[in-house]
Order: C-alpha cells, then structure tokens, then sequence
C-alpha cells in the first residue's frame, strides 16, 4: 500500500514529542499506519470511534482532565462533526488538535471523495478555525508542535490537513 | 395512518420524578473524587439546584457529547470515579458511544440515562422510546457489561450505589416521568464552569499524582 510509513512515522513521533498521549480515530485508508501506531505505542491511548463526532467530546473531557489528544479523521469525518466542533470544541474553548486527512485534492482518483475535498477549506474557513496543510515531512514536526501552541494558547481547534504530497508515494 | 402526537401523549406524572432521584444520589455525587457530566436542559438544573460544586460539569449544547466527554474524562483520570448523567434525546442522538463505552469500558465510569419519552425542554416532543425503543436493550446489546433498568427510586438509589462502588461500566436506564423546572436558567456562566471544572480535574489528578502508582 503506497501509504508512506516513514512520513506516517514523522507525524506521529511529532505528537509524541508534543505530549499527545490519546489518539481518536475512525480508519480511512491514508491513516492505516498512523493508528498502527497509536496502537502500538504503550504510552499512547488510542480510542477507535463509532462516528467522529464523538471524537470531540472524548477530546474535550481529556483536555478538562489534563491530558492532551489529537484527533485523526477524514476530512469526511470532519465535516460529520462540525456540530461537536461547534458546540462543544468552540463554545467551550477547548484546544482541539485536528489531523484531517485531505482527501479529495488535487490527484483525486476516487470521484466519491471529490465533492468533500470541495468543501473541506471553506468550511473550515466559516468556523474560523485556523488550518495549515502539511506536505513536506520536514517541516511537520515544527508546525505539530506550533499547531499545538497556538491551540492551547488560543484554547481553539486547529486543523492539520494532511495532504497527498506527504501521505501517498506514488507507485515508481 | 395515525400521525405521531406533536407532543408527548402521556407525561406519566405517575413515575419516578428525575428531581428526586438526584436527590436521593446526590451525597454521592458530592463525593470528594466523584466527577459528574450531565446533558444540558431540566437535569442540569436540577442539579445545580441541589448544591453545585466544581467536580459538576454541564454540557449545555453539544447534544450526544456528554458520554462521549466522560469517557475522555474516565480515560485521563483513572482514580476519579466518573459519573454521566445523559438523556433519552441525547443518547439517541449519539447511540455510537454505547459501543465505543463498551470496546474500552472504563471501569470508572457510570452512565445514568434519565428516559422522560420526550425532548421535555423544546416542549415535550416524543423521542422513540416512547413508541418502543428500549435503551438498556440497546446498551446490553452494544456490550454493555452490566445495564440496570431502574424504574422506582429504591431500585435507582440501590443501582446508582452499587454502579459507583464497582469496578466496571455500567449504564443505568431509568424511566421518568416527562416534567421539569418551571425555569431553565442556571446562574453559571458556562465558561465559568468550564475553567472551573478544569482546575477541579487538575486538583484530582494532582492528588493522583501524590498518592502514587
């Protein structure tokens, strides 16, 4: 599968680095070896999801309860939980990591995915949550840990979109 | 074809009041490591009209949420004893979270789900447990490992206790009768809360802390 392990392996340790010690997820293909890892890792707690939404509400009592947490979803799972983003994440100013995986960009082969991929920015811009995209490995942990100080700084979500420059080697 | 009644037929004023059945748990949930998260609406007036204290959370929007925020809450602090107050309209809204509860079921988490029949604070509208939708079913069926149906506040009072003292997941379903406070607003903002019920959960997790592994 051309899911790149070694970027997944990037964002993850960034995490790490950054104190994130539980993990929400819902599987989506770009996100395998992410939640691999989540599992895998003795120190991360990772909670597989019935629907994303519910997501933001375990987010919110392990932000309250001190620990941090990032959430892992597909911009389609993002846009199924606006309303929990809203209001619960919003409304009660709550740091909200966000790793949305952005499907539906340029180099979309699923038509299925097309439609979200159009709405994922302007959506994200209507809530005027701050969103940055992360395609170059290099620079990943750096805006992990800057997403994660502006976050709790500005007790606000924060989307990451992980594109497909940094997500998917192509077949040489 | 019948059409369903645009308000609940039948607000069965001869059950359990849910008013009641808070007070009767109420020393518990004042317990010095009791965390509690209620739905937003009568019982989270209801509450904050018995005593409010800073360990009480009240999600007063995000309908569906507050299992899911007791389950973050349950993970992040072990030695807490969690306690989520839901809704039949809340729980329906997010019937997910019985699943995912039952996949980590926390040991210190304890479910209450008042079932009034209806979404008694918008007027009353009938939710689907009132033509049939059986919510501790549904729990079990989810793997719930213990649900309780509580219908008498003797039952309730005995089930909430045991719930609370043990050391698995449980989810009590409890009918009640479908009225509320004549008032819904609660003189606490709802940031004040919040912040409020952080520095409370960093108190506990700091006690934690203390007493060591």
């Amino acid at each position: 599968m051309p899911v790149s392990t070694a970027n997944s392996r990037v964002i993850f340790d960034a995490l790490k680095a950054v104190d994130i010690r539980l993990v929400s997820a819902l599987p989506e293909t770009w996100l395998v070896h992410l939640i691999r890892m989540s599992e895998d890792d003795p120190e991360m707690t990772l909670v597989r999801l019935a629907k994303e939404e519910e997501g933001v509400g375990i987010s919110a009592g392990a932000h309250l309860a001190g620990t941090k947490s990032a959430m892992l979803m597909q911009n389609h799972g993002f846009l199924a939980s606006i309303n929990g983003i809203v209001s619960c994440a919003q409304l009660y100013k709550i740091p909200l990591l966000m790793l949305i995986s952005y499907r539906g960009d340029l180099g979309e082969l699923d038509p299925w995915q097309t439609q979200g991929g159009l709405a994922t920015l302007p959506v994200l811009r209507a809530l005027g949550i701050p969103t940055y995209p992360l395609a170059d490995p290099a620079t990943v942990p750096k805006m992990i840990r800057q997403a994660q100080a502006l976050a709790e700084s500005a007790l606000t979500p924060v989307a990451l979109l992980l594109t497909r420059d940094l997500m998917w080697e192509e077949p040489s | 074809m019948t059409p369903s009644p645009t308000v609940l037929a039948n607000p069965h004023t001869e059950r359990m009041r849910r008013a009641d059945a808070l007070t009767v748990i109420y020393p518990h949930l004042a317990g010095d490591d009791v965390i509690v998260v209620t739905i937003m609406g009568a019982v989270a007036v209801e509450l904050f009209a018995l005593g409010h204290r800073p360990s009480f959370f009240y999600l007063e929007h995000a309908m569906g949420l507050a299992s899911s925020m007791g389950l973050g809450i349950a993970l992040s602090l072990p030695r807490a004893r969690v306690v989520v107050i839901d809704g039949d309209g809340s729980l329906l809204m997010n019937l997910g979270t019985l699943s995912t509860l039952a996949r980590y079921r926390p040991a210190n988490l304890t479910h209450v789900v008042f079932d009034n029949e209806s979404l008694l604070s918008v007027g009353g509208f009938p939710t689907a447990t009132s033509t049939g939708t059986d919510l501790a079913g549904i729990a079990t069926a989810s793997g719930v490992p213990s649900v309780v149906r509580a219908d008498t506040l003797d039952v309730f009072s005995g089930a909430f206790a045991t719930a609370l003292a043990s050391d698995d997941l449980t989810t009590i379903v409890a009918k009640v009768a479908a009225i509320g406070p004549t008032s819904f607003a609660m003189d606490l903002p709802l940031l004040e809360n919040r912040f409020q019920f952080w520095r409370q959960c960093r108190k506990l997790a700091a006690r934690a802390a203390m007493d060591g592994p």
